[in-house]
Parts: structure tokens; C-alpha cells; sequence
């Protein structure tokens, strides 16, 4: 399902920064891209199977098991999730008034990362015919934990600081995933094949960095040149636990 | 500019500095509990004294005796606390911080400093706001409310046990309030450490205080740090009392709540639904 769901969730995200890019002046040099893919080297940990017998109801809403989202590769030893994010060198602009939507959906968090520009507004939704406790294990922002029954309006929430926050339930002891609060626009999270690509980046000299949960933190300097398309990969290390 | 005047402009400038040093930390650290006014400078020799051997000389909870104590001493440079006035998420009131201090927390290692005057405890607490920069400059937290207790009738009960099958209580409480529900084995706070979620067979304390008020307040605003959420999204305050009322019954004590609901329970056993999976939406 996730697998589905993230290239849309990608695009979406390419679509606010093609709009935001389309709302500079006329005069600026025309906007280049950064594209590339995120691969390990190494032997990464299996994705695993995940028990949900213990939740009827959302057990029921999965027809193959669904597997642990920590690291998920594909192939071509293509990594997923990964943020792929300009750290240094852009101009952050307004923060986006369109509001990052988080689901709780057969007990998986979808998507399994959320990326938010600081400030910017998160909908947490309850999907499921149980409830969840949302708690966001935040330490530089506010750690909350907050419970949500089912059919309960949407958790409105936003932080001010840039962090990346594991997000679990402790009701369901699988449920995980992680919400990315960035200072730009500029970002992109990893397809199943690894790729990513920040469009509307006018020229000049950028930090990029990618980021995953499991493998750390990597970056890079590129420079855009004018409708330049710069490329950039991202190799992890990987260990097996 | 002639001498005079300069010397006049060098004592106000220096002035200003000093106020301005002077200001921030006392914003930050500066206490009033119950018309008492805390110092950090005073609290600091009693911290050191009674405090540091558990949760650090620095407020880490890495004090000496922290690897021997279960469960673990506060972490004072998070900043995260259990018991609170108020909502998810926000910083505890002065006074809230006063109380844990003067109240201990039961089935844990730290005791009631009720040896200790409240000046003293009002100058600790001054003292534990400055190991998170959280504090400083934060506005005054404000506690949520808590309106007039509805009367504990057994209909009030009954309304409070069905919030408890609706709200999935039970998943880490039990069905019966035993601490043994199908996700208490799995549960850790925010720091991985194993937590167990309260059983109510064991007494009519809870760690934040033993009054119905107390006990509303721990459900509506949370214990920050552990797996029990906030439900003041999820409760209207008098569905709050029923809950209140309900939770109780479960206390192996002759309150009110349970002599109701064992008079009830005499003649009407049969007429419950069951609490847990079996117990559906109520």
C-alpha cells in the first residue's frame, strides 16, 4: 500500500515545489534540479513480518503481512524513505499554508515519513475502527501523547523547530514511523527505487543532505547552474542489525 | 561630551547591563508557590544536598544511585513531566512541580520531602527550572480545568465503564484494572525503559496525587514521558467524572464509587457486558 502511496505522496510534494517556484519573480534565472538515488552498500537489515493478531480489526484489513518499515530497499539496493533535503543555501520562503496530513491506517502510520516545514500545520487522522495514542518522542520540540479513538476529529499539531521525530503508538507496539520538520521547501523522500529529485532550485551553491532513520545522516555540496539538472547520490552503509 | 555627563551616560549604561543580565534568569527561574517566592541561588545548596544523588549534579538523572532505581529518577534537562496540571505536551505549573516534591511518588525511590520547608521546596523547585532552557522566556503555563465532580450515582458508574471499553483503556490497564492488558508487556517511556501501566488492585494512590480531582486530571492532561496519553480531546468534562467514578470501583478500598457499585453489583451482575475484545463498542 505504502508503496503506492509514497510516488504520489513524492509527487505531491515536487508539485508544491514546482508552485512555489512559479510564484518568484519573473526576473530570476530559471530554477535547475538535483536528482539522484539513494543505494547501501553492506547487508541491510530483512524487513519483517509484523504480528497484528492481537488487533483484529486492522489485521483484517491486510491481506499479505505487512513488513517493518525501519529500512525498506529495493532494487538495485535502492533505499527508501530517505529525506533528501537542501540543508544550506536556499532561501526558506513563506511556510506552506497547505497542511501535512498523517494517517493511521490498518495500524501503519501512511506515509511513513512526514516531512513539514517548520510551522507548518499537521492533520493527524484516525483511520481505524480502534483507537491509537499519537506520541511523537520529540526532544528538541515538545514531546505530546495524545489518544484518539476512532470517528474523533483530526490531532492538529505543528512544531517549531527542525527535528526528525519517531512517531510510535503504544497501543500497537509496531506502529512507527517518523514525522521530518525541515527549514525548506527543498526536499524529496526516496521512491522504492531509490530516487529522488528537488526541481525549482535557482542556481547557486547547496548543502544536501539525506537522511534515514536507520543509516544516518550523509551530505554534499552541488552547485545548480542555470536550468542546470546537478546529480547527486547518496550511498549508505548498511548493517545487518 | 564633557566628563560629567559621560560619567553619568557609563553608570546608566552599566545599569542597563545589569538589569538586563540580571532580568532573564530571574524570569526563567523565579518560582511562586502559594505566596511563597523561590530562589535559584537558595535551591541550588539543598539540590546538591538531598537531590543530586539520584537525578545528577547536572539534572540528567545520572545521578550515583540512578543505575540502582526503578523506576528511573526525572531527567531535569528534558524537561518532560508526568504529573501535570496541564495539557500534553506543555511545561507544569510551579505549583505542579511544589506538589511532587512535597507529595514523593508512591511505589517509586522518591519520598515525600515533607521534612524540608515550603520555602525550601519553593527554592528547589526555582532550582530545577534552570537545568532545561525550556523555561526560559516560556509564558506561564496554565493549568486546564477542572469543573464541579457530577455525583458518583451508579448510573454515573456505568456511563464511566462504558468510556473505559470505549477508550480502550483495558489494552494496557486490563480488564480489570490489573496493569495486564494485551499491550502492557510491550510498553517502555520515552527513554526505552520498560514501564508498567498502572494496576488499580493495589491501593487509591496514583504516583500524581489520590484525589478524584487528581485522578481526572492525570487522564485529561496525560503523563508526558510514558505511554499514557491525554484524552481531554476525547471527553466532555462530565464523561470525565463517569470515568473518574468508574476507575474507582477497581480500588481494593471502601470508597464511595465501590460501595455503590458492589450494593449494585448484588443483584445486577448478570445485565454487564464484558470489558476487553469480547466487549465490542458499547
Amino acid at each position: 500500500m505504502n508503496r503506492f502511496l509514497t510516488p504520489t505522496i513524492g509527487a505531491l510534494a515536487l508539485v508544491g515545489v514546482a508552485t512555489a517556484a512559479s510564484d518568484a519573480p519573473a526576473a530570476r534565472p530559471a530554477a535547475g534540479t538535483i536528482s539522484g538515488t539513494v543505494t547501501y552498500t553492506g547487508t541491510p537489515p530483512k524487513m519483517r513480518p509484523i504480528d497484528m493478531s492481537k488487533e483484529p480489526s486492522c489485521a483484517s484489513q491486510h491481506t499479505t503481512p505487512v513488513m517493518t518499515e525501519n529500512v525498506v530497499t529495493g532494487p538495485g539496493n535502492s533505499v527508501q524513505y530517505a529525506v533528501v533535503y537542501i540543508s544550506a543555501g536556499d532561501q526558506p520562503g513563506p511556510t506552506p499554508t497547505e497542511v501535512v496530513r498523517y494517517d493511521q491506517k490498518g495500524c501503519q502510520y501512511v506515509p511513513h515519513v512526514a516531512v513539514m516545514r517548520t510551522g507548518q500545520g499537521l492533520e493527524i487522522y484516525n483511520d481505524d475502527k480502534t483507537s491509537h495514542n499519537i506520541h511523537p518522542l520529540a526532544k528538541v520540540n515538545a514531546e505530546w501523547n495524545k489518544s484518539q479513538p476512532p470517528g474523533t476529529p483530526p490531532i492538529h499539531a505543528s512544531y517549531d523547530k527542525p527535528e526528525f521525530i519517531a512517531v510510535k503508538c503504544n497501543v500497537h507496539p509496531w506502529m512507527h514511523g517518523y514525522f521530518a520538520v525541515l527549514t525548506t521547501s527543498h526536499y524529496a523522500v526516496s521512491g522504492n527505487d531509490g530516487k529522488f529529485s528537488l526541481a525549482g532550485l535557482p542556481p547557486g551553491k547547496y548543502t544536501i543532505t539525506a537522511w534515514h532513520e536507520r543509516f544516518g545522516t550523509q551530505s554534499a555540496e552541488v552547485t545548480v547552474s542555470d536550468n542546470g539538472t546537478a546529480t547527486q547520490n547518496f550511498v549508505f552503509k548498511a548493517l545487518p542489525y | 561630551m564633557r566628563p560629567q555627563t559621560r560619567w553619568i551616560s557609563l553608570v546608566s549604561a552599566c545599569g542597563a547591563v545589569l538589569l538586563l543580565g540580571g532580568m532573564r534568569p530571574a524570569a526563567a527561574q523565579d518560582t511562586h508557590v502559594a505566596g511563597l517566592t523561590g530562589h535559584a541561588a537558595a535551591g541550588k545548596p539543598l539540590y546538591v544536598r538531598y537531590c543530586a544523588g539520584c537525578h545528577g549534579d547536572d539534572g540528567d538523572a545520572q545521578g550515583e544511585n540512578a543505575q540502582w532505581i526503578e523506576p528511573k529518577p526525572r531527567d531535569f534537562t528534558a524537561a518532560t513531566f508526568k504529573c501535570r496540571s496541564t495539557p500534553s505536551g506543555m511545561l507544569p505549573t510551579d505549583q505542579d512541580l511544589y506538589n511532587a516534591v512535597e507529595r514523593g511518588f508512591v511505589t517509586t525511590n522518591m519520598p515525600p520531602w515533607i521534612a524540608l520547608t515550603p520555602q525550601n521546596r519553593v527554592d528547589l523547585v526555582s532550582y530545577i527550572k534552570t537545568f532545561s532552557p525550556r523555561w526560559a522566556g516560556a509564558p506561564a503555563p496554565q493549568p486546564i480545568a477542572i469543573p464541579a465532580e457530577t455525583p458518583a450515582t451508579i448510573e454515573s458508574i456505568l456511563r464511566g465503564r462504558e468510556q473505559f471499553q470505549r477508550l480502550e483503556c483495558w489494552k494496557c490497564h486490563g480488564p480489570a484494572g490489573h496493569g495486564d492488558g494485551p499491550s502492557a508487556s510491550t510498553l517502555t517511556d520515552s527513554k526505552d525503559n520498560p514501564i508498567r501501566p498502572y494496576n488499580f488492585s493495589t491501593g487509591s494512590r496514583f504516583k500524581c496525587g489520590s484525589t478524584n480531582a487528581d485522578l481526572y486530571r492525570i487522564f485529561m492532561t496525560g503523563l508526558d514521558g510514558t505511554p499514557m496519553p491525554s484524552f481531554i480531546d476525547n471527553l466532555q468534562p462530565n464523561e470525565a467524572w463517569d470515568l473518574v467514578h468508574f476507575l474507582r470501583t477497581m480500588q481494593p478500598v471502601a470508597s464511595p464509587e465501590r460501595l455503590t457499585w458492589q450494593a449494585w453489583l448484588q443483584t445486577h451482575r448478570g445485565e454487564l457486558k464484558p470489558i476487553g475484545p469480547e466487549g465490542g463498542t458499547q
